[in-house]
Order: C-alpha cells, then sequence, then structure tokens
C-alpha cells in the first residue's frame, strides 16, 4: 500500500505543479504542454482510484484529441503576449471570487463525503467480481441510458451547430471528383492518330 | 508449445509473478531491460529487412556490404547516428527541441508494457489493454507537433500540422475497428482477446465477420504511424524532410527508432486482433510444438513485410485523398461495421460472456 500511497502523493504534486505552470508558462505553447502533463497527472491518479477506463478516456480524447486542436490553435495564434497581459490584474477581482465559490465548493464536498457514512459506502467504485469498464457499462446503458443519450445528441447537436457556423459555398472554385476520375475510359481521353511524314495534324 | 516449455514456462512464472511486486523492482527492471533490448535488436533487423524488402522490388540489392549479406547495416548506422554532432538550430526553442524525440521513443515504448507476446508473457495485464494502448498511441503525435514547432522553421512545421490532422482522423476508423473486435471478443484485455481466438486459423479473427476491419486497420495503421503511402509529414518532395528537417545525430536517431518502434507495435496489434496472436496456426503437433513467443514474432514479421511491400508498390497519396479515404470511406464503413457486428452477434446469440 505505501507504493500507491508515494505514487498518490507524486501525481498529485505533479498535476498542482502543472496546474500552476499553466497559468505562469511566459510561453502559451508551453502551457499547453504543460496542460496535457496536467491530464496526463489526472489520468494516473484515476488509475489508483480504480477508475481505470475513465483515466484512459481521459487520455484519448483530452489529451490525444482536444488538446492536440487546441495546441494546434495556440501554434498558429500570432499575439502579442506582453500586450495581452497588460490588463491582467483587473480581472483579479472576478477570479478571486470564482476560487472562493470553488473552494467553497470543495469544502462541501469534501465535508459531505467525510460526514456521511452512506456515501463513504461506495468508496469502491467497482462491484466484485466485473472489471471497471463493465460496471460502468451497466450503469451507463440501463440506469442512465436516456441521459446518456441525451448527452450524445447534445454533442451532435454542437457538432451541426459549428458545421453550419463556418460552412460556405464559395462560387468558382475548381473541384476534383473522385469517381469521375476514375470512371474515365481510356476512348473519352486519349485518340490514336495515324500522322503521316511532313503534315502534322 | 510443447510440454517442457509450457512446464517451464509456468513454473517460472509461478515464481516470479507473486514476489515481482515492487519488493523486487529490480528483477521487473531486469525485466524490462532485456524485453526492450529483444525489441530493439529485433527492430534493427527489420529495418534490414525493411531495405532488403524495397531492394528486391527495385531489383537492386539492398545493403550488403557491412558483415553477411548486410546484416549489421543497422549496427554500423545507429553508430554514424550517435558519433554525429547534435546540431540545434539557433531560433529553436532548446527545451522541448529537445524533449520531442524523446518523448515519441518513451511512448513508443510505454506502450509494449501491456503487449502479450505468449501466454501470461506480459508486464502489465490490465483490463483495459486495448484502450492503453490507443491512448498511447494517439498521444504519439506530441512528439512530432513538439518537434515540428520547436524547430522554428516552416517545412518541419507544415509536416507536424500534417501529421496531427493525419493521426487524429486515422484514429477515430481504428477506434472503431477496435470497437467491432472487442465486441466480438467480449473484453479489453489482450489477452483475453488473443484467447478468444484460440484453436487454429479457422478462429481468428481475420478469418470471421471482421475481416473488412482487419483490411481497414492495416491501412490506418499506415496512415497513423505516419508509413509510406501515407508519409506526407515527411514528404521528402515537398517537405524536404517534414518534422525531422533540422534534426540530426542521436534526437534524429531516437525519431527514426520511435517510428519503427511504432510500426511493430502496430504489427503485434493486428496480430493479437486479428492473427490469433500466440496461437500456432493450426492445432496438431509440429506446429503446437513452436513456443507460442516464436508464432508471435513470425505473425508480426509476415505482417512486416506486408508493410514493406505497400512502401515499395504503392505511390504517395495527396494530403486531400488521404483525408478524403479517412473521413469518407473508412469511417462510415467501420461504422457501419460496429452496428452490423454487434446485430450480428446478438442475431445469432454469439454475444460472448
Amino acid at each position: 500500500m505505501i507504493l500507491a500511497t508515494v505514487a498518490f502523493y507524486v501525481f498529485a504534486t505533479g498535476l498542482i505543479a502543472a496546474a500552476l505552470l499553466v497559468v505562469s508558462a511566459r510561453n502559451p505553447v508551453h502551457s499547453v504542454l504543460y496542460l496535457i502533463l496536467a491530464f496526463f497527472n489526472a489520468a494516473a491518479l484515476f488509475v489508483l482510484l480504480g477508475a481505470e477506463f475513465l483515466a484512459m478516456v481521459l487520455v484519448v480524447v483530452y489529451v490525444g484529441a482536444v488538446a492536440v486542436l487546441f495546441l494546434f490553435v495556440v501554434m498558429m495564434l500570432d499575439i502579442d503576449f506582453a500586450e495581452l497581459r497588460q490588463g491582467f490584474m483587473q480581472y483579479a477581482p472576478m477570479g478571486v471570487i470564482i476560487a472562493i465559490v470553488f473552494l467553497f465548493e470543495l469544502a462541501a464536498v469534501g465535508g459531505a463525503w467525510v460526514l456521511t457514512p452512506a456515501i463513504t459506502a461506495v468508496e469502491n467504485p467497482t462491484p466484485a467480481g466485473i472489471t471497471n469498464t463493465e460496471a460502468l457499462g451497466h450503469i451507463l446503458y440501463t440506469k442512465y441510458v436516456l441521459v446518456f443519450q441525451a448527452a450524445g445528441m447534445v454533442l451532435l447537436v454542437a457538432m451541426i451547430g459549428a458545421i453550419v457556423l463556418t460552412l460556405r459555398h464559395r462560387e468558382g472554385v475548381k473541384r476534383q471528383s473522385a469517381s469521375v476520375q476514375i470512371g474515365r475510359k481510356r476512348s473519352e481521353a486519349v485518340e490514336l492518330r495515324k500522322v503521316r511524314p511532313g503534315e502534322g495534324l | 508449445m510443447t510440454e517442457w516449455f509450457k512446464g517451464i514456462n509456468d513454473a517460472l512464472l509461478d515464481f516470479y509473478w507473486p514476489n515481482a511486486f515492487w519488493l523486487d523492482i529490480v528483477g521487473m527492471s531486469a525485466m524490462m531491460l532485456l524485453f526492450i533490448v529483444v525489441l530493439l535488436l529485433m527492430i534493427a533487423f527489420m529495418l534490414l529487412f525493411d531495405r532488403k524488402v524495397w531492394a528486391a522490388v527495385m531489383l537492386r540489392r539492398g545493403p550488403n556490404v557491412v558483415g553477411p549479406y548486410g546484416l549489421l547495416q543497422s549496427f554500423a548506422d545507429l553508430l554514424k547516428f550517435v558519433f554525429k554532432e547534435v546540431v540545434i538550430p539557433s531560433g529553436a526553442n532548446k527545451g522541448v527541441f529537445l524533449l520531442a524525440p524523446l518523448v515519441s521513443t518513451t511512448l513508443a515504448l510505454g506502450a509494449w508494457a501491456v503487449v502479450p507476446v505468449a501466454d501470461r508473457w506480459v508486464f502489465a495485464d490490465i483490463n483495459v489493454g486495448v484502450l492503453y494502448i490507443f491512448a498511447i498511441s494517439s498521444l504519439g503525435v506530441y512528439g512530432i507537433i513538439m518537434g515540428g514547432w520547436a524547430s522554428n522553421s516552416k517545412y518541419p512545421f507544415l509536416g507536424s500540422l500534417r501529421s496531427a490532422a493525419q493521426m487524429v482522423s486515422y484514429e477515430v476508423s481504428i477506434g472503431f475497428v477496435v470497437i467491432t473486435v472487442l465486441l466480438t471478443a467480449g473484453s479489453l484485455n489482450l489477452s483475453k482477446i488473443v484467447d478468444a481466438q484460440a484453436g487454429g486459423m479457422h478462429h481468428w479473427y481475420l478469418f470471421s465477420h471482421l475481416l473488412p476491419m482487419a483490411v481497414v486497420f492495416f491501412i490506418s495503421a499506415l496512415a497513423e504511424t505516419n508509413r509510406p503511402p501515407f508519409d506526407l509529414p515527411e514528404a521528402e518532395s515537398e517537405l524536404v524532410a517534414g518534422f525531422m528537417v533540422e534534426y540530426s545525430s542521436t534526437p534524429y536517431l531516437l525519431f527514426m527508432l520511435s517510428e519503427y518502434v511504432a510500426i511493430v507495435l502496430m504489427c503485434a496489434m493486428m496480430t493479437i486482433m486479428f492473427l490469433g496472436g500466440w496461437h500456432a496456426p493450426i492445432e496438431v503437433a509440429p506446429f503446437t510444438w513452436v513456443p507460442g513467443v516464436l508464432w508471435f514474432i513470425i505473425k508480426i514479421w509476415v505482417i512486416f513485410f506486408l508493410f514493406a511491400m505497400v512502401k515499395a508498390i504503392v505511390p504517395r497519396y495527396r494530403y486531400d485523398q488521404l483525408m478524403r479515404i479517412g473521413w469518407k470511406f473508412f469511417l462510415p464503413i467501420s461504422m457501419f461495421w460496429v452496428v452490423a457486428t454487434a446485430g450480428y452477434l446478438i442475431a445469432f446469440d454469439k454475444l460472448p460472456g
């Protein structure tokens, strides 16, 4: 058990350090890289909790896809970050308020977890005999199937919305049609002519 | 597997595994080191095999000077890389520039932790093995993006952008292929997926309703590992060498190495998911005498031969064609096949577990 405790402190420290570096790094690309490190540490914490499926999905979805696009955008941006930091402090009051709200919520969750024995009963999320993935599947596709499907619909709507907002049909753009290219026959493309010497076509 | 081999195998594992946990970190590290050394040695010869196959297709001889039949060519290349000077461009972001090849190599090698090379021969027999490999191989793109960006140069950056878009696109179809396999096998554990295909060739997923998915997986694996005909990130006719333009010496070697480790990993995944892993193709006497690990290696080499042949005979795709295949063909086909597989399994009452 000592190893698990050591691992927890290593990953938790790593997570907080990476999170701090995200907001304090001067180079925005470095910030995103630290954000990825933070995701990775969070995934490791999930593994320690026994939520292995969640850990892998966090890495696949957030690190493997979302953060890649994020990194893309940040690399392409050409912003003077010294200028951007000029009015940095004017947002400080708002930030402090949000931080206080978060702290209060965290305290409420932690307090409930400590004080209510009924919640600690589900300390081990995976019932005996089946794997974590199976347990999640059993719950998601039976008890919470409606919520699960609704979440899928929300994502679908968001996706279609993004496409509708950005799609525009430009006039006069030459496009290729692969099926036309492949379906082209020799007789339509090449013609054999007998050319007599000195006459040309 | 012969009886004596199975006996020794089980005795060794029974002795080893219960004592393995963290009390025996030294032993575990030694095993890992041994595994990595064997893997890298195999890759050294695979590289040579790769070049020999292209040479044969082009009616050349290939490397044939260093050692008999050129067998030591890869080691000569290794020494040449290592003894060169590491050049870091003055405009480069030094830390990220040097971190990128390390990230690539570490991730590529890390994925092998869950690969079962024979019965119980696996470092971490975790329940979500397939997802782990999927997660790690989706992280592989970071090495390339970081390398391309940190070089602070146009061609590497273009190469890394291409690579990111390409790998994210083809991961989607790989994900759906994996789903069909795990629906059929009923587990995310790689050892259990292999065991679901035990009992000879006709149980392999390659020769079942998953055959089209094996083809999709193979082609997606080519794209995911930036192999020709999908090697757009390092297309030498357009981008000099893509994200590797500014790299030299050992960092370049590490990029190259991670690429090959990832390729062999994809071959291993193909073996595990479609070719029955360490099981013999025909479960009768002369075939079952061969140890499982040898079957695994033989299958990896067969798939690798296909990888090499594709590089030798297929011309490079244009970028829009690459995206078109990924999003307009593989994605719909594999999505349909997930639904079809689920329907088939339920209709014929073949759902596992």
